[in-house]
């Protein structure tokens, strides 16, 4: 496999930035009560991680270390300003619903994990179809849990009528709960549960990123 | 006047508690719990932080970015509306950053406690997320300081329980593929479900 199809391919499943580097939960749960929402989520994101990982990575080599994080901040800031605005041109009412999320993809784990993992080390080509792979890596997730719970919570797909509900003289008696912020929970616990079957090397002895904070959390304390 | 002060911290520490009806800051929430004294330690670096920020966050977003809120300057036409993502976040950048300096040179005790969660923390969605929502809902000086503190108590508690809760959960059989990770999903979404009975208190 050529390098640009493993970076691009390999986070979809293999090494997804949700079910194995915990990336991004945040607002994987907080959109997905509706696929419209979820993929107006994704292509931002999408859209943000390509362009700041091509940004870090072609100054990647002349930026001090002891700066870069703020330099980062600084180049997704401003990519997430401008998605905001084009958002609030030419979907308004998206935008209206998804209120605090926008700005949050700044702080989203995936923007600046990619930029720090990824980016500094790798070319700019290769640096933005590792954005692109990561970010479609989220989006599928976060497509898969709003498609379930748009449809068994309120009988909808994108908003047109799947199931019947009971209360518009339908058959379905919709499931309040996957409306709710727990079902989110539940629904990637679920998906994990199932990428994890069937790649068993996945589970993992230890998080990815939690054993980076514990082992350098105990370091400073001796 | 107490009593919405009051009544303010008890609606941001539980009825909208910033991790479990938000789910902002989840990277660490699920990260960090492995053991109840990091989470501790974590906990409190969010307390301090979110404390710290809000509040300067209000100050600055009242003082020059909304519309007409330069009128003091002699300008009031002019509408920065746009810089407030950049300068939020700034501002979390950089008194996390002095926030640390400080502790490292008069708190040197607090300061190993909390370690490398402090310069992490400029990274925690929880606390531009407090501050996008200080700013959607029109807090005060005051409220956006009581805000503040109030959801960093919130997501302490939070990430104390499920650390709590985590430890005890090596000792139970859990199906292979769900360890660790998915079964931390699964236990914050039951405790996101007892969370909700308080979401019915009106205050």
């Amino acid at each position: 496999m050529s390098k640009e199809r493993e970076a691009l391919l390999d986070p979809l499943v293999n090494n997804n930035p949700i079910g194995l580097q915990v990336l991004g939960i945040c607002s994987a749960l907080a959109v997905t009560t509706k696929v419209e929402t979820a993929l107006v989520m994704g292509a931002a994101v999408t859209a943000v991680t390509a362009l700041s990982n091509v940004s870090v990575s072609s100054i990647r080599n002349y930026v001090p270390p002891s700066i870069r994080i703020i330099v980062q901040l600084t180049i997704i800031a401003s990519l997430v300003i401008i998605t905001d605005q084009v958002l609030k041109a030419f979907v308004y009412d998206v935008s209206k619903q998804l209120t605090v999320f926008v700005g949050l993809i700044i702080t989203n784990c995936i923007v600046m994990g990619r930029a720090e993992a990824f980016a500094m080390q790798n070319p700019p080509k290769l640096s933005f179809i590792d954005g692109v792979g990561n970010a479609l890596g989220y989006s599928l997730v976060l497509m898969i849990v709003a498609v379930l719970r748009e449809l068994f919570g309120s009988g909808k797909l994108y908003g047109i009528t799947i199931l019947n509900p009971v209360n518009e003289g339908g058959w379905y008696e919709p499931n309040g709960l996957m409306l709710l912020a727990p079902a989110a929970f539940f629904l990637i616990g679920g998906f994990i549960w199932v990428v994890r079957s069937y790649k068993p090397e996945q589970v993992e002895e230890d998080f990815s990123v939690g054993a980076l904070f514990e082992s350098g959390h105990e370091v400073h304390l001796r | 006047m107490l009593e919405h002060y009051l009544s303010l911290a008890t609606k941001s520490i539980f009825v909208e508690n910033m991790a479990l009806a938000y789910f902002l800051g989840m990277c660490s929430f699920l990260a960090c719990s492995k053991k109840v004294e990091t989470a501790l330690g974590l906990g409190m670096a969010v307390i301090f932080v979110l404390t710290v920020t809000t509040p300067l966050n209000q100050f600055l977003n009242s003082h020059l970015l909304e519309e007409g809120s330069l009128a003091w300057a002699g300008l009031p036409e002019v509408n920065l509306d746009f810089l407030q993502f950049l300068t939020l976040i700034g501002t979390i950048a950089a008194s996390v950053q002095i926030v640390e300096m400080i502790l490292d040179r008069y708190v040197p005790n607090l300061y190993n406690a909390l370690g490398v969660f402090l310069p992490l923390i400029a990274v925690n969605c929880a606390i531009l997320g407090a501050s996008l929502f200080m700013v959607e809902r029109d807090y005060t000086l005051g409220e956006a300081t009581m805000f503040g503190f109030g959801s960093g108590l919130g997501w302490a508690l939070a990430i104390v329980a499920l650390a709590a809760i985590r430890e005890k959960l090596k000792y139970s059989d859990i199906p292979e593929p769900l360890r660790g990770l998915g079964a931390a999903f699964i236990i914050v979404g039951l405790m996101s479900l007892g969370f909700m009975a308080f979401s019915g208190i009106q205050l």
